[in-house]
Formats: structure tokens, sequence, C-alpha cells
């Protein structure tokens, strides 16, 4: 019974993981905590439903067509809503994060309704018997494709030349820039993988939950800045391992707490509250100390 | 006309409710909870109104002090925490207050809490109240704490090596700011005369920052124009109601890309003071 | 000894940035520190002032122990500092920055502010003004007293910086590289002040990397390099040190 819930928080974590990687990327490159990041996994999961319920394409052919169509709404927010911006006058890109969350959660109430929309079945669902475990396809498929995303990109940042200017922009935008970097550049990639990663979350919160609504952004938002926390601001690894953390301590969470009200989103909550007090530079420690 | 009063009514409101997000904005501080003060406020005097026979004036204040007294506690945690993680914890502060007044059977639960006596002159009250704050504001610039709240939210670290205690002055901000939101909530509670939980969600604290940095953060002019404009402007322009939060959104966007101190700044007032010279 | 710096160490994460460093200040004195880049000079400021905490050993000044003591008070104590890189505060105008110099010697809080103002907030708000123009004027920029801080260049927002901190009528007045991109004439400028200052009873610390500065004015000078004391004396002293030469120059070739 534990190790079935392990499975459940893991796959709950990886999606979750996805997610932190995404706000760990941008604020290496750009120092800012991207509000609005939870809206683009809203409006992932919203794209993917609908290509689903349109095409009826199947889920590998999904997946990826949802990631692109993400990646693509994450370069125009960089380029209408982050890049004209000043980042040198305090709080501006945060308040303009905030306009975009604003838009995007208000357009999909308007076109999706308020409510739960159902998430249809993508997934012949079989359910394999491990030994005393009951997986199924879903939890495989989620949990392999977010362990492929992470060893990809962790790959692309490791080892190719886009990754390593990636990582110079983190360090300093002004050194990169002297050796020869394109700054805006790299920022716009950068934004384009992070939303894509997020899109690809949104797919599998769908799946996970058998339905998405415009308000999940906000609870990915605050959900992915609690891993950001855990990891350490800017730690990409960290990001990874402490999504999975933070899965496994939910599940753990509804078995040892009767469901009551959302009492998981308050649990997250609860965590960011007492990290922010008590150790404020995450549990691997941060790169860079901002706040 | 009464439409328009009634709308100017609801800009009065909305201006204390934006000036509640200026006071620990000066310091630093951007909260997402001003809406939950406002209910806190809201609910306490509608409670004092309605259950305990307590007259206006003396439930309107009450309301603020209660918002004043959560609004300290709260703003305990909040001095350790910055930025974005500021902003979630006053939304999930929001959100809790909420979920609470869903559930308090004392004050109605999710229907609601009705029979509060409307208030006929809730506009002279609420402009009275922005009067008020407009004084307050205007000797906060010229005092020893105006100063220091504006020096902890320039540089916090800077401050505190000058002598600023910056751990009280966060709390007084944050704790004024929750009061003066309370006020405006019990003013708004005895103008719709009844409150649901509905009334005070995010959006709504959303709206409160959009006024005032729509409005300008420099100066407390800015928060005042900022609300009352965006608030009367909806009424003139149909299409402008059904975008409204959109509209919002991009509002924001676009202030922070061509003039992130909002519309009103120093160099306007220091214009208008300039005109004002020439005329004599 | 107006302040003893007590074998005090400080470690970020897993680096060293000083250790078992051990100084005494006279007052009255203008002491200097000096030491190449990264040696840890402006860490000891913070830790004086109270940016960050001691990892370990003590600070003690004018007979009170810092270690525990939260930077507000120990302003109030009479430690003044100015920054490597300005920060002045810029929604401020000048004279505003310069009258929260004297934040912690008034006491007029937020109640006073709204109800009625009486006679005696006046009066403080009257004072504290006057005081910080006196201070302006006494670095030269007195008439610049109702600009925006931002606007002035940067020699002069130095300047301020300084006369904001001696509005706090400080005992000890922490200057860190206050001359770094001056030119000589500002730089003399500077020295004048300095002296002025020492006049008036003023202890100095200084960190300063324009050597003319440094051994011009200064009584004492503390050496640092990686973290550790390696030298101290009057400047003489600390010329013909070897070991300070090394630190700046690297090894002495053989045969030079």
């Amino acid at each position: 019974m534990i190790l079935q819930q392990l499975i459940n928080g893991l796959m709950l974590g990886a999606t979750y993981s996805l997610v932190a990687i995404g706000y760990t990327l941008i604020f290496g490159v750009l120092g800012l905590l991207h509000f609005a990041h939870g809206e683009v996994l809203m409006a992932g999961a919203f794209m993917g439903l609908y290509i689903i319920l349109w095409s009826g394409l199947p889920l590998y052919i999904t997946l990826p067509l949802t990631m692109i169509a993400t990646g693509a709404l994450g370069l125009i927010i960089d380029l209408l809503a982050i890049r004209p911006i000043r980042k040198d006058i305090h709080l501006a890109p945060l308040l303009s994060t905030i306009g975009v969350t604003i838009i995007l959660q208000n357009l999909a109430i308007k076109l999706f309704g308020g409510y739960g929309t159902k998430f249809p079945d993508a997934i012949a669902t079989t359910n394999y018997h491990v030994g005393p475990l009951l997986i199924s396809t879903a939890q495989i498929l989620i949990l392999g494709t977010s362990l492929l995303l992470m060893g990809v990109l962790y790959f692309v940042i490791a080892k190719t030349k886009a990754g390593r200017a990636m990582r110079a922009v983190s360090e300093s935008h002004l050194t990169a820039g002297l050796l020869g970097v394109n700054v805006d550049r790299i920022v716009l990639l950068t934004f384009g993988i992070a939303s894509a990663l997020a899109g690809a979350a949104g797919v599998m919160v769908g799946i996970c939950f058998h339905a998405v609504s415009p308000f999940i952004g906000l609870t990915f938002a605050l959900k992915g800045l609690v891993v950001m926390l855990l990891g350490g601001l800017g730690n990409v690894v960290g990001a990874m391992i402490g999504g999975l953390i933070l899965g496994l301590a939910e599940v753990s969470s509804i078995v040892l707490i009767p469901p009551e009200i959302n009492l998981q989103d308050i649990f997250a909550f609860g965590i960011m509250i007492l990290i922010l007090i008590f150790k404020p530079s995450g549990l691997f420690g941060s790169r860079i100390t901002r706040g | 006309m009464d439409y328009l009063l009634s709308v100017a009514t609801v800009a009065g409101i909305y201006i204390i409710m934006a000036l509640s997000f200026y006071m620990p904005f000066l310091t630093g501080q951007i909260s997402l909870g001003q809406a939950g003060f406002m209910a806190v406020g809201a609910y306490a005097s509608a409670v004092a109104t309605v259950k305990w026979g307590v007259p206006y004036i003396p439930s309107v204040l009450f309301g603020g002090i209660v918002a004043g007294i959560v609004g300290f506690v709260l703003g305990l945690p909040a001095l350790r925490i910055k930025g974005i993680y500021l902003l979630l914890l006053t939304l999930g502060f929001g959100e809790i207050v909420r979920v609470i007044f869903i559930n308090l059977k004392y004050v109605g639960a999710a229907g609601g809490f009705p029979g509060i006596p409307y208030q006929k002159y809730t506009l002279f009250y609420a402009y009275g109240m922005v009067f008020i704050l407009i004084i307050f504001f205007s000797r906060l610039r010229k005092s020893r704490m105006g100063r220091a709240f504006q020096a902890v939210g320039n540089d916090e670290t800077a401050a505190e090596i000058l002598g600023v205690n910056i751990t009280s002055a966060k709390l007084m901000a944050f704790s004024v700011g929750a009061f003066i939101a309370g006020i405006g909530g019990g003013i708004f509670a005895h103008f719709q005369e009844y409150v649901e939980p509905l009334m005070f969600g995010v959006m709504h604290a959303v709206e409160f920052i959009v006024f005032a940095i729509f409005g300008g953060v420099q100066i407390f002019w800015g928060p005042i124009f900022g609300a009352f404009v965006l608030t009367f402007m909806p009424e003139f322009f149909r299409i402008i109601q059904t975008w409204r939060m959109e509209l919002y959104g991009v509002l924001l966007i676009v202030m922070m890309i061509l003039r992130p101190q909002g519309v009103i700044g120093l160099d306007t007032i220091q214009g208008l003071k300039r005109l004002f010279q020439k005329a004599h | 000894m107006i302040l003893e710096i007590r074998n005090v160490g400080k470690v970020y994460g897993g680096f060293c940035a000083l250790h078992e460093v051990a100084m005494k200040v006279e007052e009255g004195k203008i002491h200097a520190v000096i030491g190449p880049n990264g040696a840890g000079k402006t860490t000891l400021f913070n830790l004086i002032s109270g940016m960050h905490d001691i990892s370990s050993g003590e600070i003690w000044f004018k007979g009170e122990r810092l270690n525990e003591l939260k930077p507000h008070l120990r302003a109030k104590l009479g430690i003044g500092r100015t920054f490597q890189i300005v920060r002045l505060f810029d929604s401020l105008t000048v004279l505003e920055n310069v009258m929260l110099g004297r934040h912690c010697k008034t006491k007029a809080g937020l109640f006073k502010t709204f109800f009625k103002f009486s006679l005696k907030e006046l009066e403080e708000e009257k004072t504290t003004r006057e005081n910080a123009l006196k201070w302006l004027e006494f670095v030269g920029l007195g008439p610049k007293a109702d600009q925006m801080a931002s606007n002035l260049p940067h020699a002069e927002q130095r300047l301020v910086e300084m006369a904001r901190a001696l509005t706090l009528e400080p005992d000890l007045l922490l200057l860190d590289e206050p001359a770094a991109g001056m030119n000589p004439k500002e730089t003399m400028g500077l020295n004048g002040l300095m002296a002025k200052m020492n006049q008036m009873g003023k202890t100095i610390l200084l960190i300063e990397h324009n050597m003319q500065l440094v051994m011009g004015i200064s009584e004492t000078i503390s050496v640092l390099n990686f973290g550790e004391k390696i030298a101290e004396g009057n400047p003489s002293e600390v010329q013909d040190n070897p070991a300070v030469i090394e630190a700046y120059l690297g090894k002495k070739r053989r045969g030079n």
C-alpha cells in the first residue's frame, strides 16, 4: 500500500519537477520569478485537451504538439511582457508577470468556463501487476516521459553550445554578452524551453487528475515555487529532486490526514511558510541568494 | 444621476482600498491580501451593527481595528518574506479568509450575511475617509516615519544601517494597511447591505493593485487617481466591462513598459506646481 | 580602544572569508584597512555594521559586545557607514536622504504624524532638517538639497552618503572605498573632509585602494590578505613590510 502511494507520489512529483525546472531556468537567466508560469501550464493542459478532443490524435503526438504550442506561448510572453521591461526598476517585471497571469486566467475562464472540464482518457489504460503493486499505463507514461524530458534537458544544459550559453547568461549578463552571447536570444530560448516543459506538465496533470480548470495555474505556481525553495533558487537538479520530494510529501499527507478541505494545497502552502521563515536558502542551498 | 452617485460611492471605497495597498507598498511589501482584510473588516463591522447593535461609525472603526490586528499577525511572518513569496503568502491569506467565511455559520457561511442597515450617507463617509487619508499621507511624506518607510522600500539594508528599525517599520505599514482595508470593508458592507465571501476574491485584490500601480506609486495621489478613473471608465464603455480583467492585465504590462512609476508621478506634481506658480 | 575585533572569523557556506582577525582601533584616530581585492575588507565592515553574522570571535564597541546586536541598534550606539557602491534612497531628495541619518535620534512615531502635530513634533522636524542641512553644507552640497538623490553625479552621491552617515553623529565612521571613482581634485577634497571629521573627534575606519590617500592620512594601517591580517603599523612600517609587498605584487623574483 505504501509503495503504491510512492508511485503516485513520484508521478505527482514528476509534474512538479517539470514546472519547477521551468521556474529555475527562467530565474537563472533573468533573476525573475515568473509568476505566470503556472498559467502556461494551465494553457498547456487545455491545449492538450482540445487537441485530443478535436483530432483524436494519440498521446505521443499530442504531447509534442502541446509542447510546441506552449513553447510558442512562452516566446510571446517574453517578447511582449518581459523583454520590453527595464529590469533594474524594482518590482516592474514581477508586476508585469502578474498582468500576464490575469490575462491568461481570465481568457481561460471566458473560453472554457469557470468550472472544471473533464480531461478525456487519452491512453488505453491497462493496469500491470508488478509484484504487490498496481501500476497503470498512465503512471508509467507520466513518470517515463518526465524522466526523459529531464534527462534531455540536463543533456542540453550540460553538453550543448546553447546550454553553455544559458549557463553563461545565468552567471552574468554582462560577461556573457562580452563573450559574444546574444543574451536576449538565450533568454527567449529559455522561456521557450521552460514553457514547453510546463505544457508537458499540464497535459500530464490532465491525465493524472482527469480534469482541468482555469484555476490550476495558481495552484501550480504555488507548488512550483515551493519546489524552488526546497531545491534552492537557480538550482536545476535541486528542482528535479525537490519536485519529487514534494510529490511524495503531499501523497503522504493525504494518507495521514483524512481528506478535508483541499488540504493538499494548504500543505504545500504551509511548507512554503516554514521554509521561508526557517531556512530561506532552501534544502540544497541556493546558487543565488535572492528572494 | 442616482446611478452616477452610486458609482462615485464605490469609487470612494475603492480609493480607500487602493490606498490600503499603497501603505505596505511604501515599505516594499506587495500584498495580494487587501481583499482579505476588506472581508475581515466588512464581516466584523456587519456583526457589530447587526448582532450587537453598535452604531455606524464605531462599527466601521471596529471592522478596521479587527482587520488591523489580523494584519499585525500576518505581518509577522511576512517580515522575512519578499517579492513573489510575499505575493503568495498574502494570496494564500486571502484565500484562507474566504474559505473561513464560507464555512462560518455565525455569519451566514456561503449564503452570505444579509440585513446590514443601509447607510444613506455612505458617499460622504467614504470620501470623508478619503479626506482623512489624504491628510495622513501628506503628513506622512514630510515626517520621520514617512521617510523611514520610503527608505525601507528603497533599500532595506541601507536603512537598517542608518538606524531604522525595519522590522517595526514594515510591521507598522502592513498593519496600518490592513486597518485601512478593514475600514473600507466596513463602509462597503453598510453600502451593499449584505456581504458574501465571493465579493472578496483574489481578482479583487488584484484590482486594487492595478488601481495603485496604474495611478502611480511615487506619491499617494496616484492610487487615488487610479482607483477613481478605473472605477468610472467601465461605466462609460460597455466593452470594458466584459473584458475588464484582461484589460487590467494589459494595462499592468503596458504601464510597466512605458511608465512604471504610474500615471501620476513626482514629475506630474512638479509640473502642476509650476503651472500653478506661473498662473500667479 | 573604541573598537575591538577579537579573533573574528566569517564563513559563507564552505568559503572562509575571514580567519582569526584581531584588530584594535584607537579612539580619535584614522585607521585604514588595506589589502588586495577579495582580502575580506568589506566583509569585515559588514560584520562590524551588523549586515552579516559573525561566525566566530567577538566585536566590542565602546565597551559593548556587538555580536547579537541588530544593525539599527549598532547605528544608535554610534557606528556610521558608507558603502563601496553608493546606496542612496532613490525616491527621496538629497536632503531627505541626509535627514534619515537622524532617524534613530528622534522619536516621532506614526500616531503623532496623524493626530494633530504637536509643537514638539514640529520642532523636532525643524531641528532634523536644520541639522541635516548643516552636514550637507559640511560636505559642500548645500545648494543641492532639494534635488532627487539619483540625479546627482557619482562623486556627489558619495558625499551625500557621507553627510547622511555624519548626521548620525557617529563616534566611529566606516568608510568603504570613499575615493572610488573620484578624480584627483575630488580626492583632495575628500582628504580635507576626512581630516576635518577627524578633528571633530570622530574615529575613522577606512577601506581604500588609493595608496596616496591612505598613506597620507592614516595613522594606523592594518593589512588583510586572504581573510587574515598580515601586517599592521604606521604608514612607513607597512610600506616597507615585505609581506605586504608580496601580497600586492606577488613573490619577489629572484635576482630583483
